[in-house]
């Protein structure tokens, strides 16, 4: 059951990715190019919808004991509000970001459409997430509820 | 009558990336609701390399697999969404994957985990990676730009 929930989520995520622009590098780039005269704000509406559409389920579920077939909902741990990590990770991804105009999920979605692009920064990708496990930090823990 | 038509190019504008993101969140809430789960893709993936549960691996590679099939169906649907060029040379692409992959694993997710899963849930540590990559985006775009014009 939770394998075909996964693959339905998997697929929907896809197809809004693909509407959304988002599969676009330069729709990405268009949105940080913020000082570029050519601004794109298509992210924005992107994120937007996005988020409401989360933020109100998440209102909805959050009312439930447990998920539909699951045990326990895994919501990763809130304290601190900032740490090092967070601040180091997050730059970096937005500078990857910024210098690739792909994200994970973009990048996943065109490499299955076999962009050249898209499976070159797949493959990079990959290679960062084994550096980051290699040099031996610890993933953060999800807290249990 | 210049201005309908000018309407109209900017509905479409608007509509792809609302209705874009609202399958988005539309499907990472199906994953929290069903399964109790963040739609992170950055964890979904990089978690597979610190040798999870076997179920753990399963849902994964599902999830992954709903990616894939909807990227190729969205090949044959809507193949505008996909670039026809290249954005940026190759070995730069080759060294924002790098940069991607190990910032999302130290920083714990992405524009899909902190972005909207995250604010979603009005997580202030989320919140915080947001605005925080957001702009490390916007000074990269902006200096790459800038090397780039006075090359």
């Amino acid at each position: 059951m939770l394998a075909w929930v996964a693959f339905v989520a998997g697929a929907v995520f896809a197809v809004g990715l693909g509407v959304s622009g988002m599969t676009l590098p330069s729709k990405v780039i268009g949105f940080l190019d913020l000082f570029g005269g050519q601004w794109d704000p298509s992210l924005a509406f992107v994120m937007g919808g996005a988020v409401s559409v989360y933020a109100i389920a998440f209102q909805l579920i959050r009312r439930r004991s447990k998920p539909v077939i699951a045990s326990q909902f895994q919501l990763p741990n809130s304290a601190p509000l900032v740490d090092r990590r967070l601040i180091a990770g997050a730059v970096l991804f937005g500078v990857g970001w910024g210098l690739g105009g792909f994200c994970p999920g973009p990048a996943l979605v065109s490499s299955a459409a076999l962009g050249q692009s898209a499976l070159v920064f797949t493959a990079s990708m990959l290679a960062g997430m084994v550096m980051f496990r290699a040099v031996g930090v610890p993933a953060q823990n999800s807290v249990e509820k | 009558m210049r201005e309908p038509e000018a309407l109209m190019v900017e509905d479409v504008q608007i509509a792809g990336p609302l209705v874009g993101g609202i399958l988005i969140g539309l499907s990472s809430a199906w994953l929290m609701l069903m399964s109790g789960r963040v739609a992170g893709i950055s964890g979904i993936v990089g978690r597979l390399f610190h040798g999870p549960a076997r179920d753990e691996i399963r849902w994964r590679v599902a999830f992954l697999s709903g990616l894939a099939v909807g990227g190729v169906g969205l090949v044959f649907v809507l193949p505008e969404a996909f670039p026809t060029g290249a954005v940026r040379p190759v070995w730069l692409t080759a060294i924002a994957g790098v940069v991607v992959g190990f910032g999302t694993r130290l920083g714990n997710g992405c524009t899909s985990g902190h972005g909207v899963c995250g604010m979603g849930r009005l997580s202030g540590r989320s919140s915080v990676a947001v605005v925080t990559f957001m702009a490390a985006g916007i000074v990269t775009v902006l200096l790459t730009r800038m090397i780039l014009e006075s090359m």
